[in-house]
């Protein structure tokens, strides 16, 4: 840890707690799911497949994942599947 | 009105005995009779934790399976009145008996005591089924730890998936220094990763180490923070409104004072 560590000195986002907070947090969503790592893996070839039709992407760069942004649902709170990925080019050249 | 209290954690070693024990004992303490029933079949320690282990003649199989009358294999604990442990089986596994034995059993004792505290084995096999057949109410132990959360929220779900919805959470083994410096998840952490009511924030203290030792149940004593703990989760349990114990401890000098005067907790 560095002499001015901002984070160490003002919150406690580096702090073991709260890194086992999210972490747990993250655990579980998959946990509630059901939803392994073969199935987000499968899911992820198959959203490439439709969108490289339409579009030029990164495939280095994009990600697929269950994170634990909750939202609500009718007063539930729900896991959000989020994919970030970058385009090349907007248009594919048939 | 009587009630099956089923104490369990899915993970094992985070103090289910010692909360079976403790709870037990504090709701005989206020006049309730309780039997605390061994579900640990092949690794009884509900009977050392409780320094019972020398009075066992019959056990829970034996009264499952027809060798004993209900009323021999219960021991009294002369101790406090009230309080009657049934202990499990040490030479048996976990398939000696069903759910439905289970559940059967529960009904005939909550015809003669208040509570029915039953100690869950750790895990999610036949024993996990056959300690919650009969429940009414789960105690759900956790520490502030990844796996014992986790194992937790494992649990909660199973318990729901059975039909147990009226269900608590206990929180042990907490170190409040450690979640001032923000190295523990704090309470409200957990409470919210598994959005399960609370019902007891117990201190990590060495006095249980130490009554647990002798045999005496730490809420039987008065001098223990963590006894303290356990005698007000038995409170809320009979549906008192108890505020949550201040777990800030008092280790410096003022402190002290502040707490021989009763200021503190």
């Amino acid at each position: 840890m560095g002499f001015l560590d901002m984070n160490a000195l003002f919150g406690r986002k580096n702090k073991s707690g709260s890194v086992a907070k999210d972490r747990l947090k993250l655990v579980l969503i998959h946990d509630r799911m059901n939803c392994s790592t073969e199935l987000l893996e499968m899911m992820r070839a198959d959203i490439l497949e439709v969108i490289s039709k339409y579009v030029d992407i990164d495939t280095e760069e994009l990600n697929i994942e269950i994170s634990n942004m909750e939202y609500e649902q009718g007063g539930k709170k729900a896991p959000v599947l989020s994919a970030n990925i970058p385009i090349k080019n907007l248009k594919k050249v048939k | 009105m009587s009630e099956v209290i089923v104490i369990t954690s899915g993970k094992g070693g985070v103090g289910k005995t010692t909360t079976s024990a403790n709870v037990g004992t504090a709701l005989a303490l206020q006049g309730k009779s309780v039997v605390l029933v061994d579900a640990d079949i092949g690794l009884r320690n509900l009977d050392v934790v409780m320094g019972l282990e020398n009075r066992i003649v019959y056990d829970l199989v034996d009264v499952v399976e027809g060798r004993c009358r209900l009323k021999q294999a219960l021991i009294k604990d002369k101790r406090f009145e009230g309080l009657f442990l049934l202990p499990a089986a040490q030479t048996r596994d976990k398939n000696a008996v069903s759910p439905e034995q289970m559940r059967k059993l529960c009904e005939t004792l909550k015809e003669e005591y208040d509570y029915v505290i039953l100690d869950c084995p750790a895990g999610i096999e036949q024993g996990f089924q056959n300690a919650i057949a009969g429940a009414d109410r789960a105690l759900i132990v956790t520490t502030p730890e990844v796996s014992a959360v986790r194992d937790a929220d494992r649990i909660i779900g199973l318990l729901e998936a059975h039909g147990v919805s009226n269900m608590q959470l206990i929180i042990n083994r907490v170190r409040m220094q450690m979640v001032k410096r923000g190295d523990m998840m704090a309470m409200d952490d957990v409470v919210e990763i598994l959005a399960v009511d609370l019902i007891g924030v117990v201190p990590d203290d060495e006095q249980v180490v130490v009554t647990t030792n002798k045999g005496e149940p730490a809420s039987a004593q008065g001098n223990s923070l963590a006894g303290k703990a356990f005698k007000n989760i038995a409170s809320r349990v009979l549906g008192q409104d108890i505020p949550f114990l201040d777990l800030n401890t008092n280790s410096n000098f003022m402190g002290r004072i502040k707490r021989v005067f009763g200021f503190g907790n």
